[in-house]
C-alpha cells in the first residue's frame, strides 16, 4: 500500500548572505531526514526550538521546498522548487498552525474565512459553498450563529476550531498540525484533541502532529519522530520509543517533563523531608 | 460532540467600540464637530452665505468687521480691497480647501498604497528601486519640490493638487510597505497561500485590509497637511489664481493690507488654522480609537 | 505571622464593555520558606492577583482588599515610594517572557548593577563583585563576560537566569514567578524549575509559582491554590491535591490531562460543569 507521505532524505539549508562585517553562513534547519506515514495515522514529530521540526512541517505542506532529498505524496514525487504545484497537489496538504490569535484574517468574517479556499480551488455556486461551510462549522463544535462573526468575537480554541474547519474544506489527504493546542488551555486543550481523534475517525484523515509536550504525543501519536538540532534521532511506534528510547537526547526529553501523578509526589516530598 | 465554550464578555460591534474609545478623547471629538460644520457650511455654502463671493461692490470697499466701528453687520467679517464679503468668500473657500484635501489624499493613497503594496510584497530589488526612488522624493523640501512641480506644470490649482499628491507619495508608501512586511510573514496569509491564494488575492484581499489603521490616520493628518501646502502654493500665487475664494489666494491678495485692513488677512488665516487643528485633532483620536496597542483592556 | 496574607482582593478593570472583575475575592496566605502554587486556566486572574499586591498594574485596574499584608506591612496604604522600598527588594517577581521582561538597549550588566544601586546603594566595585556572585549563583558561565552581553544575544534560558539573578540581587523574602518556564523548552525548564528551588531551599525563601502546567505544580508545590475565572476554587497541599481532588473542577482539570486518559477521549470540563456549577462546587 503505497504511504500517504514519504520522505527520503529531506534536507533543507538557509544560506544566509554575508556583508561588510560578517561571513556568509549556511545554517543546515533540517539534516536528512527520512519516515512514511500511512492513511488514517497520525505521526508526532518532538522536538524543541531550533529542531527544524516547523522547518521540516513546511516542506510537507509544500510552503517552502527541499534543498535536496525527495518527498512522496500518495506515490507522487513533489518538488515545488522545479515545477507549480498543480491544484490537485495543493488540496492534498493542508495545514493548522500554532497560535490561534494570528491564523485567522482579522477583517474576514468566519464565513468568508472557510469559503475562501473553495472559491480559489473550485466552481461551487455560492449556496453549494456556503453550505458546505456551514456544515464543516457544525462539523468542529460551532454553530450556525458564528458563521457571520469576526474572528476577534472567539476565544483561541474556537479559533483554533475554525482553523481546523478551514484546513478540511479541500477534503485533504494529510492534514500537518504545528502544535496545534500549545498555546491552549487544559480543558480546552483536551476538546481540540477529542475534536481531532473524532476527524480523523470519521475521515479517514492522516496527520503529521508536531508537539514539544510528550503526554499529548504519548496520547495521539502512532508513530514518534524525535528531532534534534535538524536530525531524525529517534524514529518508531509510540510504544518503542516510549518504553525503550535509545537515543541520549530522547531519555533527556522524557527525563525533563514534569510529571504530575501522586507517586512522584511522594516521591519528592519524602525527598525533601530526608534532606 | 462537546460544545465549544462560550466567552464571558458580550462582543462589542466595530463601530461601538470604536466611538468608545474615539469618545474619550475629549479634543478628536471637538475636532469631529468643527470639522463637520466646515463639512455643513460648504455643503450648503449657496444658502448659508449672506453674500455672493464674487460680487464686487464699490461701495464697501474694505470695510472693517460688524462688530467694529465703521463696520455694518451685513458684512460681518468686513470687505476686501475689491468690496467682496470675506464671510461669504471663506464659506464658499471651504469648499476649495475640502475639495483640495479630499482629491490630495484620494490621490496619495491610491497611488501609495499600490506601489507601496508591490515594493513590500515582493521585496527585492523592486523594493530596493521603489525605495530609493522614494528616498529621492523625500530628500527635497515638500514646498520645494512642489513649487518646482508647479511652475513646470503651469500655476493652477489642479496642476497644485498634482505636485502635493506628489509630494506626500512617499509618506504612503513607506506606511504601507511597513504594514504588507508585518503581515506578510503572519500565519493567516500563509494559510491563503496554502489554500492556492495567488499573487493579486493575497496582496489585495487578505493582506491590504489588514493594513488599513495607519492609512486612514495618515490620510486624516495629510487632508490637513494638503490644505496648507495648497495654501501655501496659493500664497505664492502658483496655486489657485484670483479671483477664486480659496483661503491661501485670500492671503496672497491680502498681503498689503496687513497694516490698514487686518481683517483681510487674519480671517482667512484663522479659516486655516481652525481647519487645520479640527482635522489633526480628528486623526489624533483617530489613531488612538484604532491602534490596538494603545486600547483599555 | 504569615509572610505574606491577602484577604478578599478585588481587581476591576473599565473595560468598553463595562467593568470587569478580573479578581473577584481571592484570599491566601504564603509562610516563609513555603512554596504555593497558584494554578488556573488563562482568565483566573492568577498574574492579575500578584501584580495588583505589587500595585503593577496600570490605573484602569481598580484594587480593593480587606487585607493586603507583607511581613505585617499594609501593602494597600502604602505611598508609591514607600512601596517601591520593599517591591523589588524584599518582594521579587520574575515574568514569563525572559528576553522582553530585559530592556533591549542596556546590557544585562547594567540592568541587574541598577538593581543594586537603587535599592542597596552599593559603589561600583562592589555592585560589580555582587552582580558576578550572582550570575555565578544562578549558573551563568563566565559571569564577567557575560555583563557586558545584549538580551538579543543571549538565549530564552539565559535570559531567565539573569532575571532570577536580579531578583534575588536583594535577598528577597519573598518570590513570584509568573509562569517562569512556560516560553522555554522542556529541557531547559526542568533546569531553571530546579535552580529556582535549589535557591529557595537555600535562601528560606517565600516562593509564590503561577503556572498552567499541573506537571510544574506537581514538581514543585507545597501547596496549592486553584483558581477559575477570578475566584478560588480550592486551596490544599499538593499531595492531598492530586490524590483525592475535592472540587469537581480541579477533578475535571486533573483528568484532563493526557497523562490521566483512561480510553480514547478525554474528558472536558464543558462537557458536565457550567461556571455556576463550578463556583458552586468551590472548596474554600
Amino acid at each position: 500500500m503505497t504511504h500517504v507521505l514519504e520522505a527520503r532524505n529531506l534536507t533543507r539549508d538557509y544560506h544566509i548572505p554575508g556583508s561588510l562585517f560578517k561571513k556568509a553562513k549556511t545554517v543546515h534547519a533540517v539534516k536528512g531526514v527520512s519516515f512514511s506515514v500511512d492513511q488514517g495515522k497520525t505521526l508526532a514529530i518532538v522536538g524543541e526550538s531550533g529542531c527544524g521540526k516547523s522547518t521540516l512541517a513546511r516542506i510537507v505542506t509544500m510552503i517552502d521546498p527541499a534543498t535536496s532529498g525527495d518527498m512522496l505524496i500518495d506515490g507522487n514525487k513533489v518538488d515545488i522548487a522545479k515545477e507549480r504545484l498543480t491544484p490537485e497537489m495543493r488540496q492534498k496538504v493542508q495545514i493548522v498552525f500554532q497560535n490561534p490569535y494570528g491564523t485567522l484574517n482579522p477583517r474576514k468574517k468566519i464565513g468568508e474565512i472557510l469559503t475562501e479556499p473553495l472559491i480559489i480551488n473550485t466552481n461551487m455556486k455560492a449556496d453549494d459553498r456556503r453550505d458546505k461551510a456551514m456544515a464543516m462549522l457544525k462539523k468542529v463544535g460551532l454553530e450556525e450563529k458564528h458563521y457571520g462573526r469576526y474572528p476577534h468575537m472567539f476565544s483561541g480554541g474556537q479559533r483554533q476550531r475554525v482553523a481546523i474547519a478551514r484546513a478540511l474544506m479541500l477534503n485533504p489527504r494529510l492534514l500537518v498540525l504545528d502544535e496545534p493546542v500549545s498555546a491552549l488551555d487544559l480543558s480546552v486543550q483536551a476538546q481540540v484533541l477529542n475534536l481531532l481523534a473524532d476527524l480523523q475517525d470519521e475521515f479517514q484523515l492522516t496527520y503529521v502532529f508536531i508537539s514539544h509536550d510528550l503526554s499529548v504525543v504519548r496520547y495521539i501519536a502512532d508513530d514518534v519522530m524525535v528531532m534534534y538540532y535538524g536530525e531524525a534521532v529517534e524514529y518508531g511506534s509510540r510504544e518503542e520509543v516510549f518504553s525503550d528510547p535509545k537515543h541520549n537526547y530522547t531519555k533527556t526529553l522524557f527525563a525533563a517533563t514534569p510529571r504530575a501523578d501522586v507517586e512522584s509526589i511522594k516521591a519528592r516530598l519524602a525527598r525533601k523531608n530526608a534532606a | 460532540m462537546a460544545v465549544a465554550e462560550i466567552k464571558t464578555t458580550k462582543p462589542q460591534t466595530g463601530f461601538a467600540e470604536f466611538w468608545f474609545y474615539f469618545s474619550r478623547n475629549k479634543g478628536a471629538v471637538m475636532g469631529l464637530v468643527f470639522f463637520l460644520i466646515i463639512l455643513f457650511v460648504a455643503v450648503f455654502a449657496a444658502f448659508v452665505a449672506p453674500h455672493s463671493p464674487s460680487v464686487q461692490n464699490r461701495d464697501v470697499l474694505l470695510l472693517p468687521p460688524g462688530w467694529t466701528q465703521g463696520g455694518q453687520w451685513t458684512y460681518l467679517l468686513g470687505t476686501d480691497a475689491v468690496g467682496r464679503d470675506i464671510l461669504s468668500r471663506l464659506i464658499y473657500g471651504a469648499r476649495f480647501s475640502l475639495f483640495i484635501g479630499l482629491v490630495v489624499v484620494t490621490l496619495s493613497v491610491i497611488s501609495g498604497v499600490l506601489v507601496g503594496l508591490i515594493a513590500g510584497y515582493f521585496r527585492g530589488r523592486t523594493d530596493t528601486i521603489i525605495m530609493r526612488v522614494m528616498d529621492i522624493i523625500l530628500a527635497f523640501p515638500s514646498l520645494l519640490l512642489a513649487l518646482v512641480l508647479v511652475a513646470v506644470l503651469g500655476p493652477g490649482l489642479v496642476n497644485a493638487m498634482i505636485a502635493i499628491s506628489l509630494v506626500n507619495l512617499p509618506h504612503f508608501v513607506r506606511l504601507t510597505r511597513a504594514a504588507v512586511m508585518s503581515e506578510r510573514t503572519k500565519d493567516y496569509v500563509i494559510a491563503s497561500r496554502v489554500a492556492g491564494a495567488g499573487t493579486m488575492r493575497l496582496m489585495f484581499l487578505t493582506i491590504l485590509p489588514n493594513c488599513l489603521a495607519p492609512l486612514i490616520v495618515q490620510a486624516t493628518l495629510a487632508f490637513s497637511a494638503a490644505i496648507l501646502d495648497a495654501a501655501a502654493l496659493g500664497f505664492l500665487g502658483m496655486g489657485a489664481q484670483p479671483p477664486t475664494p480659496e483661503w491661501g489666494t485670500m492671503l496672497a491678495e491680502a498681503r498689503e493690507f496687513i497694516q490698514r485692513a487686518w481683517w483681510v488677512v487674519t480671517f482667512p488665516g484663522v479659516a486655516i488654522l481652525v481647519t487645520v487643528i479640527a482635522i489633526n485633532l480628528m486623526g489624533d483620536g483617530l489613531r488612538d480609537a484604532l491602534d490596538p496597542k494603545l486600547k483599555r483592556s | 505571622m504569615s509572610l505574606f496574607e491577602i484577604e478578599n482582593l478585588v481587581v476591576e478593570f473599565q473595560t468598553a464593555a463595562g467593568p470587569f472583575r478580573a479578581v473577584d475575592g481571592v484570599s491566601m496566605k504564603v509562610n516563609a520558606g513555603e512554596v504555593l502554587a497558584i494554578v488556573g486556566e488563562s482568565g483566573s486572574g492568577k498574574s492579575v492577583s500578584m501584580l495588583a499586591a505589587m500595585g503593577l498594574l496600570p490605573w484602569t485596574a481598580k484594587v480593593t482588599a480587606d487585607k493586603l499584608l507583607f511581613n505585617g506591612i499594609d501593602l494597600l496604604g502604602l505611598s508609591p515610594s514607600d512601596r517601591r522600598k520593599i517591591v523589588g527588594k524584599d518582594i521579587a517577581m520574575i515574568f514569563q517572557e525572559p528576553v522582553a521582561s530585559l530592556n533591549p538597549c542596556f546590557t544585562v550588566g547594567f540592568q541587574i548593577e541598577e538593581v543594586l544601586r537603587i535599592h542597596l546603594g552599593l559603589d561600583k566595585k562592589a555592585r560589580r563583585a555582587r552582580a558576578i556572585e550572582l550570575f555565578d549563583l544562578v549558573g551563568i558561565p563566565n559571569p564577567a563576560e557575560r555583563l557586558g552581553h545584549f538580551p538579543h544575544q543571549m538565549s530564552g534560558g539565559q535570559c531567565q537566569r539573569v532575571m532570577i539573578a536580579i531578583a534575588l540581587s536583594c535577598n528577597p523574602k519573598l518570590l513570584i514567578a509568573d509562569e517562569p518556564t512556560t516560553a522555554l523548552d522542556v529541557t531547559i525548564q526542568k533546569q531553571i524549575l530546579d535552580l529556582l528551588m535549589r535557591l529557595q531551599a537555600e535562601h528560606g525563601m517565600g516562593l509564590i509559582i503561577i503556572t498552567h502546567n499541573m506537571g510544574v505544580v506537581a514538581e514543585t508545590a507545597d501547596r496549592v491554590i486553584v483558581q477559575y475565572k477570578g475566584r478560588k476554587i480550592e486551596e490544599a497541599d499538593v499531595l492531598s491535591l492530586f490524590e483525592s481532588p475535592k472540587s469537581e473542577y480541579t477533578r475535571a482539570l486533573l483528568s484532563a490531562l493526557p497523562d490521566n486518559a483512561t480510553g480514547d477521549r478525554l474528558p472536558t470540563i464543558a462537557e458536565f460543569l457550567s461556571d455556576d456549577q463550578i463556583f458552586a462546587g468551590a472548596v474554600r
